[in-house]
């Protein structure tokens, strides 16, 4: 056990050596944001109105910004469903190495690649116009809160993957569950257009709590969206904070079990 | 001393609809080779990932070096090296990113995990390719790789699950001969294999696996003397017959059989039968166009062992049945 820290430092490093292999995976991951960022900015920038200063662009952001580090659930789910397929989990588990280091390690190396991918996306909204107008460390807190959303997922996805096995379908499971949570959210347009069952499901959808989470603390008016007095929109914070804590709660020790019990 | 011994080994798939192992047991005496041959689905993948503690038994119980596989596989794992029939490396990284992974991995400390990177890709003639990804290596290379990964540690048990299925003809010969360098620095090897030829050159013993259970087991030559011994072969000119089946008559102890101008006799007296045929040719002035002491090969071994030819059933079985066999 006590090489616990070294397997784990070995399997991620594994994946940051795959993205200096191969400077692709690096460009295709960053790619797909920054495009969200541009086609949301200026298809319906010009035509949403928000009554916030600084356009829509200030609400937009915090919304890819979840929906990006959404995405990581997929991800993490392909990776894994890709390295068993391929019978690298096999040779791993045939070796003398600590039980949860080969899924501990995949989350860190996917949370690595989700601070790289913040911050090229925050560099690509603050060229549309994206300025945060809260604080330094309230700022450095929305980050924070976004990393540790992705983290979370990302145990979600190994659940996933370890389930599903196919890399393909985990793909389009992967999808089929992140497009309607992202867009059943307060995250592009608010929930108030939406029929009444809808509403309640978006205003309870973790998505929605972490969006509203950031822009409050990007220092925005966390109006756009907010639509009743319900207990998630009014403590977006501590709804996103127990939302996280409540899946990886749940997700580390049963993704874990399951690692140890899979076998292709 | 048996390094390897499984003893009833049942696994089922599917709530027990297919039944992989049906009661398996064998055994790899330390320092010796045990082939292990079967045609697809007969459960070769499914015994050796109990055996690599990948797999959990339904019943029966495996050791590795004395060690119980389902109780202690943390100690098992220390002693094994495992090489499956896909390469299991990162094709993305480069064959020397790999085992340096992988040394890490056995915790072999910075200096030394690269050190032994460098000798493997060395002696398994790598050294050319080993700062080029994985992706861009050919099936031989990957395969060498892929054992060389499982030497990083001196395994007590090596264990090679169809190593060269796919591989062309070079790639095959190629991979025997590291095997065989292999088997001579005195490692414990299971290996499996669908090929006969390939037991027949590798495998000290060879058990033959059908439908989950061992149907024989013993060395190439006691198989092949199971299924009947060898046969004198002469093909000879139309005109010289007659003649032949008579000489060959003297020598046979049974039934001699004609195809076209090939008469062919069971004899048990090896070299000797020949020699003796040669010289009685010799005398009567026939030259025989073609004269042989013909061994039954391992492909009659399976024929006449389970009614069917090996590669046929690979052919003849559903992909369903396959899978699996194969999980």
């Amino acid at each position: 056990m006590k090489y616990v820290i070294s397997d784990v430092m070995t399997i991620t490093k594994r994946q940051l050596l795959q993205l200096a292999r191969i400077p692709e995976l690096l460009v295709f991951s960053t790619i797909q944001p920054v495009m969200f960022v541009l086609l949301f900015r200026f298809v319906f920038g010009g035509s949403i109105e928000t009554g916030q200063p600084g356009g829509y662009v200030q609400l937009l952001m915090p919304g890819i910004f979840v929906q990006t580090v959404a995405f990581t659930l997929a991800a993490t789910a392909v990776g894994l469903a890709e390295d068993m397929k391929k019978g690298l989990i096999d040779r791993f588990r045939s070796l003398p190495i600590s039980r949860g280091a080969v899924v501990i390690g995949r989350t860190f190396g996917d949370a690595l690649l989700n601070i790289l991918v913040l911050t090229v996306m925050a560099a690509a909204g603050y060229a549309v116009g994206w300025r945060p107008t809260s604080g330094g460390l309230s700022i450095f807190l929305a980050f924070l809160f976004l990393f540790m959303f992705g983290y979370a997922l990302s145990w979600i996805g190994i659940y996933v993957g370890l389930a599903v096995k196919e890399a393909r379908t985990v793909q389009s499971v992967g999808f089929l569950v992140t497009f309607p949570l992202t867009f059943l959210s307060n995250a592009f347009a608010p929930t108030t257009g939406m029929p009444k069952a809808l509403q309640y499901f978006a205003e309870w959808n973790p998505v929605s709590t972490m969006v509203a989470a950031c822009r409050q603390l990007f220092g925005l008016k966390n109006e756009f969206g907010a639509t009743a007095n319900s207990w998630p929109s009014q403590h977006p914070l501590e709804t996103s904070l127990l939302y996280m804590v409540l899946l990886m709660a749940i997700f580390i020790p049963l993704s874990i079990r399951k690692y140890k019990n899979t076998s292709n | 001393m048996k390094s390897v011994i499984a003893e009833h080994l049942v696994k089922t798939y599917r709530n027990g609809e297919v039944k992989a192992l049906d009661n398996l047991s064998l055994d790899v005496e330390e320092g010796t080779v045990l082939g292990v041959l079967g045609p697809n689905g007969a459960g070769k993948t499914t015994t050796v990932r109990i055996l690599a503690t990948l797999l959990k038994p339904d019943s029966g119980i495996a050791t590795v070096a004395g060690i119980d596989v389902a109780k202690h596989p943390d100690k098992v794992r220390e002693l094994i090296g495992l090489s499956g029939q896909y390469a299991a490396v990162d094709e993305t990284l480069t064959g020397w990113d790999n085992l340096v992974m992988f040394g890490r991995l056995y915790h072999l400390g910075k200096t030394a995990s690269i050190k032994r990177a460098d000798e493997l890709l060395e002696r398994f003639s790598l050294t050319d390719s080993a700062r080029r990804p994985i992706k861009t290596y050919s099936g031989g290379m990957r395969r060498r790789l892929d054992l060389a990964a499982s030497l990083i540690v001196q395994p007590k048990v090596l264990f090679l699950d169809e190593p060269t299925t796919g591989l062309d003809p070079r790639g095959r010969q190629e991979m025997w001969g590291v095997i065989q360098e292999l088997v001579k620095g005195g490692v414990t090897l299971l290996l499996t294999t669908q090929y006969l030829e390939e037991a027949d050159q590798l495998a000290d013993e060879i058990a033959v696996i059908d439908h989950g259970k061992v149907i024989a087991r013993g060395t190439s030559d006691a198989l092949k003397k199971q299924v009947g011994g060898e046969r004198l072969e002469i093909t000879v000119e139309n005109t010289d017959i007659t003649k032949t089946q008579e000489i060959v008559s003297r020598i046979s102890t049974s039934a001699i059989h004609t195809d076209v101008r090939t008469i062919s006799a069971p004899v048990s007296t090896g070299s000797l039968a020949l020699m003796e045929a040669l010289r009685a040719l010799d005398e009567a002035k026939i030259h025989p166009l073609d004269i042989a002491l013909k061994r039954p090969s391992l492909d009659d071994v399976f024929l006449s062992l389970t009614g069917h030819v090996a590669e046929e059933e690979v052919i003849a079985q559903p992909v369903k049945k396959k899978r699996g066999g194969k999980k």
